[in-house]
């Protein structure tokens, strides 16, 4: 399995931690884009600052640079950086195809619902009458639909990429802290792209691009740097202590009677915990959630390879059809879900369904992909950098 | 069956007479405590102690009116004028709503001013929140408009209740709301204001099946009921937040 990389032995062999925790926040982020479900009480989102987003937004830099990287050090930035763009370029046709779906949806919706109680949300519909206008921006990526923002996200990340990683090969730190100063200006200057019909993204790709390109700085040794720093017992006390503390302050959110002993010097200092500009705070959760992980499953652990963990690892390993599956089995559940108006049963019962089918589907393709053989098992040394140690 | 005709008649022929319609008993739709905030109307006590007075603005968008001609006559601003004048008698009560179709925040804000001039109201009901969701306003331009708002409130002395938005379940994955919710309820909780979570109480009755938000239906009956019920919650808000003994009232004359 090992190969002969030019990167760093460590980093050589397929981390099947990576694709674990990406298969789980793959269905966090299913389950999160159902608003009515009683499931999502299980998502980490309720009992921290971060969740799933910035699980998948981590990774996605680390697999990038972990497979990209290689291209470019063996073939040079033109081929790694036209490969990325082709990646950019499939998850933007994704990303339409599921607008695509959204909008039949809304359309049947539009044609069908009427009430006059909800006279001033029904239009949002209204956008419909100007199909010239909204299909436009949506191929802009200007127009996004509720639940539509990490794809285009990832999309503008990946196109700012290749001379990012170019960077990174040859001066790490100094990437890593172009991409802290690009943050800190994001915050200062207050700049994101716009969005249409007016306001901004909702992931601020020069915000979140820190995320990224930490991931993007682990995998290319940076990791092994921070091992030291990884392992202190002190970081471990700190970041357990701030997650604990995350949590007595999440709470105060669900229980509202609570909310009093929040200090207001704190909630003042504190609040609001922005989720577009990447929260220094929600940061600070994903690095503790990241500590206490690593310490606690070690990358050689073996229930790795145990088949309980198989079907979230499954998922993992096929990023892209799977956010896009479950983007789409949320539309559809929720549907199925407002169309009945279900209760907890039908809830969880949709949740289940649709993560059985997420798996069912992530199964179908490594068996396609073996059988096609080009499985990371028979050519591992395969030109094609998309199944090198899992998708970027 | 004959039972389950004649329930159906009655039904159907409550509907053709909405007008008349009995209203569905106040402990259907009644609000828990804790969805109820706390907070003290200081300037409605003192209107009706000093002047036996109550003069109340409403000012919302498009949610805060029914569709149609007749809208406005069943809407929550009238409905709350109904169920205050029936548990405060002898004391004189005006509700005025200013709908604002499509406004903003930032627009409504603009024209406060001249309301609160024209109006000189001891309490504003403020609704907000849906408009700038459908409009997409940064929430970080919600929240100034709305500081901005309830600044110009304050200047005027009168008490401010915040209403947030419709719970709409079919409209969920369309229109994102869960943001300017959080701005207003944070913004309330900065100004020491009382929010009205509508959201949360609508979420309530569907949870508690009082109201099925999910039904398509063109018919009015049903959003009437949800107004009414609203304006009822409003006005036992009000009488306990300003203290107003529905019967201690009557008996200081």
């Amino acid at each position: 399995m090992a190969t002969a990389s030019p990167l760093q032995a460590a980093t050589s062999e397929r981390d099947l931690r990576l694709d674990l925790f990406r298969g789980l926040a793959l269905w966090l982020i299913f389950l999160d884009h159902i608003p009515e479900n009683i499931v999502n009480w299980f998502t980490i989102r309720n009992y921290g600052f971060s969740d799933a987003t910035e699980i998948f937004i981590f990774i996605s830099g680390y697999t990038a640079a972990f497979v990209y990287g290689r291209t470019m050090r063996e073939r040079g930035l033109l081929l790694s950086g036209a490969r990325i763009l082709r990646r950019a370029w499939q998850i933007y046709v994704a990303h339409i195809f599921l607008f695509t779906i959204f909008m039949a949806e809304i359309a049947y919706v539009a044609a069908t619902f009427d009430n006059p109680l909800y006279a001033e949300e029904m239009k949002i519909l209204d956008f419909l009458k100007q199909p010239d206008v909204t299909i436009f921006q949506a191929l802009l990526l200007k127009f996004k639909p509720v639940n539509m923002d990490v794809l285009p996200l990832y999309i503008v990340l990946l196109l700012l990429f290749p001379p990012v990683l170019f960077l990174l090969l040859r001066f790490p730190n100094l990437a890593l802290a172009g991409s802290a100063v690009v943050y800190a200006l994001a915050w200062k200057l207050d700049f994101n792209l716009p969005a249409y019909p007016n306001g901004v993204w909702f992931f601020n790709p020069f915000a979140w691009q820190l995320l990224f390109v930490f991931g993007a700085w682990c995998a290319l040794g940076g990791a092994q740097r921070l091992a030291g720093f990884w392992r202190s017992r002190i970081v471990l006390a700190v970041a357990i202590a701030y997650l604990v503390f995350a949590f007595a302050i999440t709470l105060t959110w669900h229980f509202e009677s609570l909310g009093r002993f929040v200090p207001t010097w704190l909630a003042e200092w504190m609040y609001p915990i922005d989720k577009t500009n990447l929260d220094v705070l929600r940061f600070a959760h994903f690095l503790a959630l990241a500590v206490v992980t690593v310490r606690s499953l070690p990358r050689d652990w073996s229930g790795l390879r145990s088949p309980i963990l198989r079907p979230a690892i499954r998922c993992g390993q096929h990023s892209l059809e799977i956010f896009c599956l479950g983007v789409f089995l949320a539309f559809a559940g929720q549907f199925i879900i407002a169309e009945s108006s279900g209760g907890p049963l039908l809830q969880t019962t949709v949740s289940a369904l649709g993560i059985i089918i997420m798996i069912a589907t992530a199964n179908l393709l490594s068996w396609y992909k073996a059988v096609e053989g080009r499985s990371p098992q028979s050519r591992v040394r395969s030109a094609d950098a998309d199944l090198a140690g899992g998708e970027a | 069956m004959r039972f389950v005709i004649a329930v159906l008649t009655t039904i159907a022929l409550g509907s053709a007479a909405a007008p008349a319609e009995p209203a569905p008993p106040a402990t259907e739709c009644a609000v828990p405590d804790w969805l109820m905030p706390d907070g003290e109307l200081a300037r409605v006590g003192q209107a009706i102690k000093d002047h036996r007075q109550l003069d109340i603005t409403v000012v919302g968008s498009g949610s805060s009116a029914l569709p149609g001609p007749d809208g406005a006559r069943f809407a929550y601003p009238e409905q709350l004028q109904q169920s205050l004048r029936e548990q405060l008698r002898g004391i004189e009560i005006k509700v005025t709503a200013h709908v604002q179709h499509r406004q903003t925040t930032a627009d409504m804000v603009a024209g406060l001013q001249k309301i609160l001039a024209d109006d000189q109201p001891a309490l504003v009901i403020w609704q907000a929140g849906t408009a700038d969701a459908l409009r997409g306003v940064e929430p970080e331009d919600f929240r100034t408009s709305l500081d901005h708002g309830i600044d110009a409130i304050a200047a005027t002395n009168a008490d401010v209740i915040m209403m947030n938005m419709q719970y709409s379940p079919r409209t969920e994955s369309m229109l994102g709301v869960s943001a300017y919710a959080d701005v207003m309820r944070w913004v309330a909780e900065q100004h020491g204001v009382a929010l009205f979570d509508r959201f949360a109480i609508m979420h309530h009755w569907s949870d508690e099946g009082v109201f099925d938000l999910y039904t398509a239906t063109k018919d009015y009956a049903m959003a009437r009921h949800v107004h009414e019920c609203i304006g009822r919650a409003l006005a036992s808000l009000i009488i306990n937040a300003g203290h107003l003994d529905a019967g201690k009232t009557e008996s200081t004359r």
